[in-house]
């Protein structure tokens, strides 16, 4: 079995989305979908992905809620910056901050949560040094972004260990 | 235009309250591209429209089409997973390339690579 | 009545949707650096997706939202090969 399914979440959500982009439970599609699956799973093995182990699902799910709010939030806080400064520039600028997570994985989901947040956006991470590098586009809540940050680093500890 | 007709107020008025809500975010991600001085702070427009509008627009569309229960609603549940999980990576990307950009031509607008000296970098 | 609204916003909705298009293509042709039309076409195939989700509601067909769908897809593997062009001159390392 794990032969033949080497990644079971990935062949999964796989064959979950062949089938919605059908819109059909048929035999056919079904089969077209295993097949395919499969064969983009082994594709999966050949590009070498490092595992991490994902555990505590209920950390995850309100490490999810928690970054929900936050994007919503920040979605506000930019439209106002954006219709608000009339005339004078916004304050943005470069943060550098400490970061210390070893696993890839859980630094790409950081880099996407971060950017998909409208507030921050991701630029680079040191590995050596463990310095992160983001670019806000309100100084003035600086601190409160560190702050974020940290909680996050917090959580993905947990969630990636 | 059949289909809307038979849509309940109760469900109308939601659908309209998502869709302008969705549209006006997506107004304001474009407005702040032309808006903002730098491309720094250009590169936290789109995600505006993309976190924003696209999910309310979507939601609108979803709510719309489960009411009526002419069709499928999974399209729009494999938009908004899309285009949640790639815009970060192309804005990732397109802001990396451009801090490299930046160092190679004005070293001293952007911050350096901590640790290594500027020299070294522009080889 | 009901029916009345809805066309009417999805209009407006429209009618916003196609400024932020403008805006959009505004900042490809001004955008003082590559990078910044790269930003502006990204934008640009996002709200082109959602005003055809609009278009979608008021038609009910299914089409739209498979180009949507279609059209989130290929802009996003161009935005990538283009930001990648960027980095380094060429797309395929």
């Amino acid at each position: 079995m794990r032969a033949w399914f080497p990644y079971p979440l990935l062949s999964t959500a796989l064959v979950l989305m062949w089938l919605l982009l059908n819109q059909s439970v048929a035999l056919g599609t079904l089969l077209v979908g295993l097949v395919l699956s499969m064969v983009l799973a082994w594709v999966a093995v050949k590009l070498r992905p490092t595992r991490s182990h994902l555990n505590r699902l209920r950390r995850i799910a309100s490490f999810g809620l928690r970054v929900s709010i936050d994007i919503l939030r920040s979605n506000i806080a930019v439209a106002g910056i954006i219709l608000g400064t009339r005339g004078q520039p916004v304050r943005s600028g470069f943060v550098s901050v400490d970061f210390d997570v070893e696993d890839e994985n859980a630094l790409a989901l950081l880099a996407c949560i971060l950017t998909a947040t409208p507030g921050t956006a991701w630029l680079e991470y040191d590995r050596r040094k463990k310095k992160l590098l983001f670019h806000i586009l309100d100084l003035e809540n600086e601190i409160a972004w560190r702050r974020t940050l940290d909680r996050y680093e917090a959580a993905l500890k947990e969630i990636f260990q | 235009m059949s289909h809307l007709t038979d849509l309940p107020s109760w469900a109308a008025i939601p659908v309209c309250m998502l869709l302008l809500l969705g549209a006006a975010m997506t107004l304001i991600g474009s407005i702040g591209l032309i808006r903002l001085p730098s491309f720094y702070d250009r590169l936290h427009a789109p995600t505006i429209a993309t976190s924003g509008g696209t999910v309310l627009i979507c939601l609108a569309s979803m709510l719309c089409f489960a009411v009526l229960q002419s069709r499928w609603i999974f399209h729009e549940l494999l938009i908004i997973f899309f285009i949640t999980v790639t815009t970060p990576v192309t804005l990732m990307l397109l802001g990396q390339a451009a801090l490299y950009r930046n160092r190679l031509e004005k070293p001293r607008d952007v911050p350096q690579t901590p640790g290594r000296p500027s020299k070294e970098d522009s080889q | 009545m009901t029916e009345l609204a809805i066309l009417w916003s999805i209009l407006l909705a429209q009618v916003m949707l196609s400024l932020a298009m403008a805006f959009a293509l505004y900042r490809i042709v001004k955008g003082p650096r590559a990078q910044d039309r790269i930003l502006g076409l990204d934008t640009l195939y996002i709200n082109a997706m959602l005003m055809l989700i609009a278009f979608g509601i008021r038609t009910a067909n299914t089409i739209y939202f498979e180009t949507g769908l279609l059209i989130a897809v290929i802009g996003f593997v161009s935005s990538i090969a283009l930001a990648k062009f960027l980095m380094r001159g060429e797309v395929i390392e």
